[in-house]
């Protein structure tokens, strides 16, 4: 395990965490990373707070999703070009697609299907039905697709291109594109609220998380994170989770090493004559030091912890997302990309 | 004189206002393409390319004919596939222009199509003669290969954009990685070329700065030969040793040799067992072809694709160029110059250029500011520029090359 300390940036160790007090709920269920570097998935029993087994993978895994059951994990294979399925049981391969360099792929809920596939080399957002692994449809973007999310009610698709710093939209029924909406430099994520309106897109060196209108692709707001003493150019904000009630999102911030928690108490949408007249109301209520460079985090079912994969110290931090507190930190391999948790 | 396009996908235009330039020419050949109901307006950047024979002593470092003008065209096909949302349109108009060529007549033919954004890979004197001649014509020349800090000083102009990183930025960023290691002790050999003088001069700048020592100075005296010689290899394995002969102790030999005369034949032929950088060895760059971080893959894969070759540094810096056109122009919502040109050297302009930090321009003098490489001769990057620590009150690309306070650059 490699662990790098920003000694002149005057970044406290990820180690000096808070222990678990007993009044916390205990954790349950198994969560998965994808590491990058060392071609592994890592198994972690949350009860156990550790890494129980190492699932070998093909090159370069990233992007993953779970079946809403959680029965079935797909991995991204981008130097493998192809998706693994694997049984979250056995751990075997139950079916793979062929797709050139995935980086993320999303399944349509409810139904576990189709699948979409943001293929960053070409440029290319895909469309398969996961059972019989042929692709439905594929739809041209621009440069280096990445971030990819699927509205609440399925109708609606939402790309980041890397390069071309856009947010993407495109129709589940006919694959048309919709709108491409220009945000700040290098877009890597995006995230649907759960009542449909508003997608949130972060740009990586912009250095900001704008939030679109998902109805009129209008931006209602463009969201900065300060931290004192540390030099804007290394928040660079990647992973985006928004809590079922709209009110709180947790941004991940990359070599900044923390996740920021952003709350929107309310939404007062009246105009979108001026970005300048606030009809949208987000403030950062705390940044949360966790593990070397956070880029992916997800909830518990519960959603009373995140857990963070931080792909620079090979760790996973766990937050308790009530009492915004980092409790925990579990080993996993090499650069860990993304972090999912099972349904149960 | 020879001037080449794009492979043209669409006819051409008509009727178009001349400053657009007269083409509609899509994404290059073997990239994702979609074709437009109406034809979009069309922006025509221009490339005054220098074709020329140079010797590397490497020979699969031998640079391509279309070296540079290969990564403005892969530029462009990454500008239109990110046009054909906007409604916007890119294409490269190159010339190429031979060393007994004049290049201001291959930029004046450029200026009568009515383009304003021009791309040149020559070197500084010719630069700076084609940055005059552009000028009544409110023309901006970008500067992907002339490393001459006196380009970004007293001979800078405002019209002149350098995505080619300076000599004094190469040499900082090698100095500050080498300060880093605890290896302050320097060699410094030189060659004779007018470049070798000034990028030793570099050397002995970075040295004062970051605390480096210069603790004896050696000439290499010699031309440039030819590459190819058999000899066996044993002139090289005598003479080598003997040049770095008795010399104080050292940690580093750093060797200033811009025409590849001497500095390739230095690692494993010191006298004593010392480390190479600068000209060979470990080499600062604006690129390499292993760069693969910060999504520089997919930059790799993207090029190789188009060009059926590795990209260098110059590419790079040709891409670098023509994505700042095509990225402020998306921004600015218009192919009007003047409109892309007063985005570009605003505040809010950054571009992603897969070296972590967003590169952007300094407003003193020009020079577009971005991390340097640490290649190891080209097998594999062994670091990034600038190094943790060292700070500066605006952005650490800022340690790097001239900066603010100390720029005899005054542009009126």
């Amino acid at each position: 395990m490699i662990r790098r300390r920003s000694v002149l940036l005057g970044l406290p160790p990820a180690l000096l965490l808070a222990s678990a007090t007993s009044a916390e709920a205990a954790l349950s269920g198994m969560a998965y990373t994808a590491n990058e570097k060392d071609n592994t998935i890592s198994v972690i029993d949350l009860a156990a707070m550790k890494t129980v087994k190492t699932v070998p993978t093909g090159q370069r895994p990233r992007g993953m999703d779970l079946t809403s059951d959680g029965g079935r994990l797909l991995v991204c294979l981008g130097d493998s070009n192809r998706i693994d399925i694997l049984d979250t049981k056995s751990w075997k391969v139950v079916g793979s697609i062929d797709t050139p360099d995935p980086e993320y792929a999303a399944l349509r809920q409810p139904g576990n299907n189709p699948l979409y596939v943001s293929n960053e080399n070409n440029a290319l957002v895909t469309v398969w039905n996961i059972d019989t692994q042929k692709m439905l449809v594929q739809m041209p973007t621009g440069v280096e697709p990445e971030g990819m999310a699927v509205s609440p009610d399925g109708q609606l698709i939402a790309n980041t291109t890397e390069t071309t710093s856009m947010a993407q939209f495109f129709s589940y029924g006919t694959g048309k594109n919709l709108a491409n909406v220009l945000v700040p430099p290098r877009p890597r994520w995006a995230a649907f609220t759960h009542d449909g309106r508003e997608v949130w897109v972060s740009s990586e060196l912009g250095g900001t998380v704008t939030v679109i209108d998902a109805k009129t692709y209008k931006v209602l707001d463009t969201i900065h994170f300060v931290i004192e003493g540390l030099r804007s150019t290394f928040i660079q904000p990647v992973g985006i989770n928004i809590t079922r009630d709209d009110k709180r999102a947790f941004v991940c911030l990359g070599p900044a090493n923390r996740v920021a928690v952003v709350d929107v108490p309310e939404r007062k949408v009246v105009s979108y004559v001026s970005t300048s007249s606030k009809t949208f109301n987000a403030t950062v209520k705390k940044y949360l030091l966790v593990g070397q460079r956070p880029w992916h985090a997800n909830f518990t079912p519960d959603e009373k912890y995140l857990l963070t994969a931080n792909g620079l110290s090979n760790d996973v931090s766990v937050i308790d997302a009530t009492r915004l507190r980092v409790i925990d930190t579990v080993s996993v391999g090499q650069q860990p990309w993304m972090v999912l948790i099972s349904p149960s | 004189m020879i001037e080449t396009r794009l492979p043209t996908k669409e006819k051409p235009l008509t009727g178009r206002r001349a400053v657009l330039g007269a083409f509609a020419v899509t994404a290059g050949a073997g990239l994702l393409q979609q074709a437009a109901a109406a034809p979009a307006p069309t922006l025509t950047i221009g490339y005054v390319h220098w074709l020329h024979e140079v010797d590397t002593l490497s020979y699969i470092f031998q640079p391509a004919p279309n070296d540079g003008r290969a990564g403005a065209e892969v530029a462009i096909a990454d500008n239109n596939t990110t046009g054909r949302f906007l409604n916007q349109n890119f294409a490269l108009a190159a010339v190429e222009v031979r060393d007994n060529e004049d290049p201001v007549a291959a930029l004046n033919a450029l200026i009568a199509k009515g383009i304003r954004l021009v791309i040149t890979d020559r070197p500084a004197a010719d630069v700076l003669k084609m940055a005059t001649a552009a000028a009544p014509h409110g023309v901006t020349i970008f500067n992907a290969g002339a490393a001459e800090d006196s380009l970004r000083e007293e001979d800078c102009r405002g019209n002149l954009i350098h995505t080619a990183p300076s000599d004094n930025m190469l040499a900082d960023a090698l100095a500050q990685y080498l300060i880093w290691k605890r290896w302050p002790r320097w060699l410094l050999a030189y060659g004779e070329h007018p470049r070798d003088l000034r990028l030793a001069a570099a050397y002995r700048r970075a040295a004062k700065i970051f605390g480096a020592h210069i603790v004896a100075e050696r000439q290499y005296k010699g031309k440039v030969g030819s590459r190819e010689t058999d000899t066996g290899l044993i002139d090289l394995q005598e003479q080598l040793p003997v040049f770095t002969q008795n010399a104080p102790n050292y940690d580093v030999l750093v060797a200033a040799d811009d025409n590849s005369v001497f500095a390739g034949y230095l690692p494993y032929r010191t006298w004593d067992a010392r480390l190479v950088a600068g000209s060979a060895g470990l080499i600062p760059t604006s690129w390499d072809p292993n760069s693969e971080e910060w999504g520089g893959r997919q930059m790799q894969d993207r090029f190789v694709a188009y060009a059926h070759r590795f990209m260098t540094a110059l590419d790079m810096n040709a891409w670098v160029a023509a994505r700042m056109v095509g990225t402020a122009a998306s921004y600015a919502q218009s192919l009007d110059p003047d409109k892309i040109m007063a985005y570009m050297r605003g505040s809010d302009f950054q571009l992603g250029a897969y070296r972590g930090l967003s590169l952007s321009i300094r407003e003193w003098n020009g020079q577009v500011r971005q991390a340097i490489l640490l290649s190891d001769s080209g097998r594999l990057v062994v670091s990034v520029s600038p190094q943790p620590g060292f700070l500066h009150q605006r952005t650490v690309l800022d340690t790097l090359g001239t900066d603010k306070p100390e720029t005899k650059c005054k542009l009126s």
